[in-house]
């Protein structure tokens, strides 16, 4: 359990996430892709701010908790995120009747 | 050979295990005692929590016999204590059955997925003097997380069985569960502000006054949000039987209905047991270094009784008249409670931020004027909801639903 | 730490496993639930990363809310047996997430990490599982954290940096909650003329 495989997990997770929100046509499946992409970045954030020494650590001892901090940030986000997604896949299947994007076509014409 | 947890151990603090772990390690190699201590520990609990669930529902059918001036279950044993015993026998012989259409996989781990979060929430209640199985220093959050994993097996119960009714019945009970949950929470943001900790030890500690008294109003929104979590009966759209049958698990038989009703009763005790913990001053008492544990189970069997109580009193509620009552009167409650309590609390702490027990009675007696005031208030405000709606005739209404 | 190694092995597999289901799988509802499953995994390395809080809202928020309300959708929106089809992108994108997934690795393994000294990892530990708040300066300095002009009482917990060094997005984030909460309910209200709801 080195600081490494820490990284590589959470690099794994957010590139199943990117091929995820790439390849995928269903609104839900791209949501819950990017989902997996913030999961990642949380691991990491925590990780580095568990095994690295921040530049400030000899001012401060609380940055040590800085990484732990900004996934608390990211969560946050996510909610609203995902809040406001689903908003938009509610609105879209109400007036397209699906959630496929490669359908959602109305702005180009 | 002798085995030591390290004191940088994540489980050093729990001390059953270590005590378990120490006993094993004199037979055993270190690294095989360490599994064996970690599997007796989710048996005794997983073990606990089905037996009380067995009890309760005993009791439980014992006493709304008694409500509704019938006997109740006396056949077999003395007072027809044995009678799980014979309905889990029943379940057991009965046919497994799996419905054509049914989300196979799915639909076995569900009540695999709705036990696990109420035996994961006893792993943090102290039953007596330092003998909760993890004394984490989030338990109230923990609690709330694990929780909220019953939704999501909800969900797949009503998802899996392919049947309209179970889907039904997952919908109403996660509409539910998710406006709860938000007046649940910050009623105990009261307590926690209160305790100054969320370690559910710290907690208990911290009741030199039990909270029922100083938070009486968290206490009520907790009762009436924590019943409703469980669908018990003024709550229990999810599974009415007289309109959607039995819910989301009406396509579960045998085993799996035998576990989802042990689920149901368990869960009733093991959120007793956080109620306790939190309102009700745990396991403390008269002699609580010995007899710690027997206050606490007779203050479980004292909420368990209310639980039953209310379950026999009231009807069931609409699914507006149950969500308006979340939205429209559980949450302000829950909210000018927080405030009440951020206010006394900023006023009367000491310089090292610690409320002492005249503090506390303090509280306890503005509290109960807020609280009967805003019972007061709201009660009549949201009158309305619980009339019938106005193009209801006599004539409708003269028929009586059965059920 | 043997143990600890084994229980990050397990949660790894899990989360990889999950995550690859969870773009693979063709039906949306158990794509839903594998990505649960993978929230809960990464709630365990946050366990075993100390960071206990964030463990216990990542079960809280992921799990609780976020999971459920995708389950909703995927029920409400009924295009699940034949939901999650991929599109004409499919080879570009496996091509550009290995090579990411490259250079991510590269980078992680290659980078010399400016890691904590061993003797301060336990000092760490505690301030971030949250066991201490508050370190006086001759702890501190005995466990070769603080210098010698430090005052001698520091504050270090996760609320204390939010509602302190971090008040600005902090503030920030709530208002976002806010304007998401009404952007949500301005989205799914129904427009006013149509009798749909």
């Amino acid at each position: 359990m080195s600081f490494e495989a820490f990284l590589i997990v959470s690099a794994i997770l957010f590139c199943i996430g990117l091929y995820g929100s790439l390849a995928r046509r269903n609104v839900l499946a791209v949501l819950m892709s990017i989902e997996l992409m913030f999961n990642g970045v949380n691991v990491t954030l925590v990780a580095i701010s568990k095994y690295l020494a921040p530049a400030a650590l000899h001012d401060d001892i609380s940055s040590v908790l800085t990484g732990q901090v900004f996934a608390v940030f990211i969560i946050t986000v996510a909610a609203a995120e995902i809040a406001l997604g689903l908003g938009i896949v509610f609105a879209m299947y109400r007036t397209n009747e699906t959630v496929d994007l490669t359908e959602a076509t109305e702005l180009k014409h | 050979m002798d085995c030591v947890l390290a004191p940088d151990n994540i489980l050093h603090d729990t001390l059953l295990f270590r005590v378990i772990y120490e006993w094993v390690g004199q037979l055993l190699p270190c690294g095989l005692s360490y599994a064996v201590a970690g599997i007796a520990i989710m048996l005794l609990l997983v073990n606990g929590v089905l037996l009380g669930a067995g009890g309760f529902s005993w009791l439980e059918r014992r006493l709304i016999g008694r409500f509704q001036n019938r006997v109740g279950p006396n056949r077999w044993g003395p007072f027809g204590a044995l009678q799980p015993m014979a309905d889990l026998f029943k379940l057991l012989f009965k046919e497994d059955l799996v419905p054509r259409g049914a989300d196979r996989i799915v639909f076995t781990i569900v009540p695999v997925a709705m036990m696990a979060p109420v035996v994961l929430m006893m792993a943090v209640v102290p039953f007596a003097k330092d003998t909760a199985l993890a004394n984490l220093n989030v338990g109230v959050l923990y609690v709330l997380a694990v929780t909220s994993i019953t939704s999501i097996a909800i969900f797949m119960a009503g998802w899996a069985s392919d049947n309209r009714y179970a889907l039904f019945g997952a919908s109403r009970g996660v509409a539910v569960l998710i406006s709860y949950e938000v007046p649940v929470v910050m009623s105990l943001l009261g307590v926690v502000l209160v305790a100054g900790s969320m370690a559910l030890d710290d907690i208990v500690s911290a009741q030199t006054v039990p909270f029922l008294l100083v938070q009486p109003m968290a206490f009520f929104v907790f009762l009436a949000g924590t019943s409703a979590e469980l669908n018990r009966t003024p709550f229990d759209l999810a599974e009415a039987e007289s309109e959607i049958i039995a819910g989301y698990h009406i396509e579960y038989s045998g085993v799996k209905f035998a576990l989802i009703q042990a689920t149901e009763f368990g869960a009733v005790l093991t959120s007793s047991a956080v109620m306790v913990t939190l309102f009700l001053s745990g396991w403390s008492g008269p002699f609580s270094d010995y007899l710690g544990w027997a206050w606490f189970l007779l203050k479980i069997g004292v909420l368990a009784f209310i639980f039953s109580w209310v379950r026999a009193t009231f009807p069931r509620l609409r699914i507006d008249q149950l969500l308006a009552f979340a939205w429209k009167f559980l949450l302000p409650l829950s909210i000018i409670n927080l405030f009440a309590t951020a206010l006394e609390v900023y006023f009367l702490r000491n310089d090292a931020g610690m409320l002492t027990t005249n503090d506390l009675w303090l509280m306890a007696g503005i509290n109960f004027g807020v609280a009967f005031a805003c019972l007061l208030t709201f009660g009549t405000l949201i009158q309305d909801k619980v009339r019938p709606a106005k193009s209801l005739t006599a004539a409708s209404l003269s028929s009586p639903e059965v059920g | 730490m043997l143990f600890q190694d084994i229980v990050f092995w397990i949660l790894s597999v899990m989360a990889v496993g999950a995550a690859l289901g969870v773009v693979l799988v063709p039906d949306l509802f158990r794509a839903a639930l594998l990505l649960a499953v993978v929230f809960v995994a990464v709630a365990g390395f946050f366990i075993l990363l100390s960071a206990e809080f964030l463990a216990v809202v990542q079960v809280l928020i992921y799990v609780g809310a976020i999971a459920i309300l995708i389950i909703f959708a995927v029920m409400l929106t009924r295009d699940v047996k034949h939901g999650n089809l991929p599109n004409r992108l499919q080879i570009p994108a496996v091509v550009f997430a290995t090579l990411l997934l490259a250079t991510l690795v590269t980078v992680a393994v290659d980078t010399e990490w400016n890691f904590l000294p061993a003797e301060q990892q336990e000092r760490v530990d505690l301030v971030q599982t949250g066991a201490v708040t508050t370190l006086t300066g001759d702890l501190l300095t005995e466990s070769g954290v603080a210098v010698e002009d430090q005052p001698e009482v520091q504050k270090a917990g996760l609320a204390d940096l939010l509602i302190g060094d971090f008040v600005l997005p902090f503030e920030a984030v709530s208002v976002l909650l806010l304007a998401a909460l009404i952007g949500a309910l301005a989205l799914v209200r129904p427009s006013p003329g149509s009798r749909r709801g």
